[in-house]
């Protein structure tokens, strides 16, 4: 445990895993024009986290939380208005262009729409290629060779080589972009919502290859999605978004059975399970919408719609702290954690009672 | 049950296209209660939303065959023309869709939309048509809802829209309420409170409800009963629980396991159901539609097995003996690790 002070306000102290990228109170406004004069959308307010090397971060958040341009922001396919952003120990965010696309060989982008993000008049290995000519990585039969090889990585027939985007599903589509995306040999995938277009059994070929594609090639991972049982089964870590700020952060399963901020605990409770007895559940049904990234609440901008909110919520805004079991919580009242940590008991295990009956 | 509200009998659905008949929907049966919430789960190309656009009889498609009976209190809808039809529609069952902003027209207030439908089906006055939209706008839970009756569509988030969605279509206090995949556009806090309203709705209008759905988390939380589509036919038909609990198709197992728990545990693999689902265009309709994906699949699945009561209500489409179902089943969740 390294005790060297970080600027970081979210840095934790261990110093084992490597660190392979990290954000430092990522700031993202844009400016828009209202009936109110100009204003700033506050897209991105104030993230700053670290992705380890080889493990599946995953950011879940509502729709406006925030959560896709943050991931835009760590390849920098926009410029952050304030705030860091280190790949391997440079920070991207200064770097010129031509630099830039020398780190961008590092890390690539899987984005939600496979048909937005595919050009529609290029064949599929022409769209594999291409990363390859731009760096300009190997002989022409290099690339050929090489981007054969990563259709079949990702599970095309050869055959699929010479076929457009339209003649593709919507599941073998986002796996060309997981194949384009592979081209260069990353060593980071920022994948921003890259199931969410598709039918429940092709998602889990999806996130199947994604699991297989990591363990062979080392990968590290950031998963961006709004589904938190999607999340939940691939990440190492999962970061809660709401608003533009991260409010939770923790070990995967540590936050998803023991939630400590009122926000995911909601989150969590409205997952639709399936269960043949649904109506013994139990749920907490947030009131209300999520509030305006222009004209964010005072304080925690969670209270309006927080069951456990008090005075002190409306008027001071709750840092990212870390908690005595390491989880970072941003709330002035987290939720308790269970007494014995997290592990619940199976049914099975449970003696039933003896002699009473009734 | 005495007569169900909805009887839809071996319904067919074809379209005429450059490259022959497309068959969407391959005679399908089953029926509503009074009171009924009925699940109807199915990937994208499986027929759920055609065959429910058939039952409004909202596809004007002059290439489209139509073929069965839909009967809705005993009446035949697919004989139905005009004036007679206009009354069932919107008063007798009414329809909630998918994205709330395309059915809403952006140049008119909510309480013109929920009005404009009750005056078109009773004879009230403006007034008194607005103050029901009030009321309704109040019962799905519309904060500050006498203001918010003359708010433009664009002036509601999703989720209000939604709302207003199903004000209107509960206006005319409709017997059926047809929901086609009402809360996939919605987040999933905004996704609860929407399924909320809708149990809460459904007990105090007593209207039965169709869900259509792809989610089948939605499906156990909302429905008594759950009909799995797949390639435009049933696979699987039964009370919740039975469905849910034990599931008699190898597609409904492949659904179920598709989806990453939701227990808490974590699992390294999912198991996904191989390939991809069927294009309605080039099926081979004489063998089960699932065999291509299904891992059991033999040449017993050609010709494609009918819809078979195992138990009373609880029917399923497979040749696979029903005795050796669950200790298929246990074979089927382990690990496959097929790419297609």
């Amino acid at each position: 445990m390294s005790t060297t002070p970080n600027l970081s306000a979210t840095a934790t102290p261990s110093a084992e895993p490597t660190v392979l990228l990290e954000a430092r109170d990522v700031v993202k406004h844009f400016p828009i024009r209202t009936s109110k004069g100009k204003q700033q959308l506050q897209a991105v307010d104030g993230v700053s986290l670290q992705v380890r090397k080889g493990e599946t971060l995953g950011l879940v958040g509502e729709s406006g939380c925030g959560k896709s341009t943050l991931g835009r922001c760590l390849v920098r396919l926009i410029d952050v208005t304030s705030g860091s952003v280190i790949y391997d120990g440079v920070d991207i965010t200064n770097l010129s262009r031509r630099q830039l696309r020398d780190r961008r060989r590092g890390f690539q982008m899987i984005f939600q729409d496979p048909y937005a993000s595919l050009n529609p008049r290029r064949r599929a290995a022409a769209t594999v290629e291409e990363p390859l000519r731009t760096h300009g990585i190997g002989s022409d039969a290099e690339i050929k060779a090489r981007a054969l090889h990563l259709l079949e990585v990702v599970g095309f027939d050869p055959s699929y080589a010479d076929r457009y985007p339209h003649e593709f599903s919507g599941g073998q589509r986002q796996r060309l972009g997981i194949a384009r995306a592979l081209a260069l040999a990353p060593q980071l995938l920022i994948a921003d919502e890259p199931v969410s277009a598709l039918d429940v059994s092709i998602q889990a070929q999806v996130l199947n290859l994604l699991a297989d594609l990591q363990e062979e090639n080392n990968l590290t991972y950031v998963f961006i999605a709004h589904d938190l049982a999607v999340v939940h089964h691939i990440s190492d870590r999962i970061g809660v978004m709401y608003l533009g700020e991260l409010v939770e952060l923790g070990d995967s399963s540590d936050v998803y059975i023991s939630p400590r901020h009122p926000y995911t605990e909601a989150l969590i409770s409205a997952i639709p399970v399936i269960d043949a007895d649904a109506e013994i559940r139990e749920r907490i049904v947030l009131t209300g919408d999520l509030p305006n990234p222009i004209d964010k609440p005072t304080g925690c901008a969670f209270h309006p719609r927080c069951r456990y909110a008090q005075d002190l919520c409306r008027t001071e805004k709750p840092l990212l702290h870390i908690q005595n079991d390491g989880r970072q919580v941003a709330c002035h009242f987290p939720v308790a954690a269970p007494d014995p940590p997290a592990v619940l008991p199976r049914l099975n295990d449970i003696e039933p009672p003896s002699d009473e009956t009734h | 049950m005495s007569e169900p509200l909805l009887d839809v009998r071996d319904l067919r659905v074809s379209f005429r296209t450059r490259g022959g008949l497309v068959t969407a929907v391959d005679g399908i049966s089953f029926t509503v209660g009074r009171g009924e919430v009925v699940g109807l789960v199915g990937e994208s190309g499986s027929g759920k939303s055609v065959s429910m656009l058939t039952v409004l009889r909202l596809i004007d498609n002059p290439n489209c065959v139509i073929e069965g009976e839909v009967l809705f209190k005993g009446q035949n809808l697919l004989e139905l023309e005009g004036e007679v039809l206009r009354k069932i529609r919107g008063q007798e069952i009414a329809m909630v869709f998918q994205d709330p902003m395309t059915a809403l027209t952006p140049v008119y207030t909510a309480g013109w939309h929920i009005s404009e439908q009750i005056r078109a089906h009773e004879k009230v006055s403006k007034k008194a048509a607005m103050d029901r939209a009030v009321q309704l706008l109040e019962a799905v839970g519309i904060p500050n809802a006498p203001e918010r009756v003359n708010s433009y569509p664009h002036e509601f988030s999703g989720g209000m829209r939604q709302r207003v969605v199903i004000a209107m279509a509960l206006s005319c206090n409709p017997s059926l309420l047809i929901a086609d995949e009402p809360t996939t556009a919605l987040d999933v806090t905004i996704q609860a409170q929407i399924l909320e309203l809708l149990r809460v709705l459904q007990k105090e209008f007593g209207s039965s409800i169709l869900l259509i759905t792809h989610d089948m988390g939605v499906v156990s939380q909302m429905s008594d009963r759950v009909l799995v589509m797949y390639g435009g036919r049933l696979g699987a038909a039964g009370p919740r629980r039975e469905v849910m609990r034990d599931p008699l198709h190898p597609y409904t197992w492949g659904l179920m396991g598709a989806i990453p728990p939701t227990d808490g545990s974590r699992a390294a693999r999912l198991n996904a159901i191989p390939g991809t689902p069927i294009s309605p265009a080039d099926a081979d309709r004489d063998r089960c539609l699932f065999a291509p994906r299904c891992r059991f699949a033999t040449d017993a699945c050609r010709p494609q097995p009918p819809l078979i009561a195992h138990k009373p209500d609880h029917a399923d489409a497979c040749v696979l003996p029903y005795a050796e179902r669950p200790a298929l089943r246990v074979q089927a969740i382990s690990p496959l690790g097929v790419r297609a």
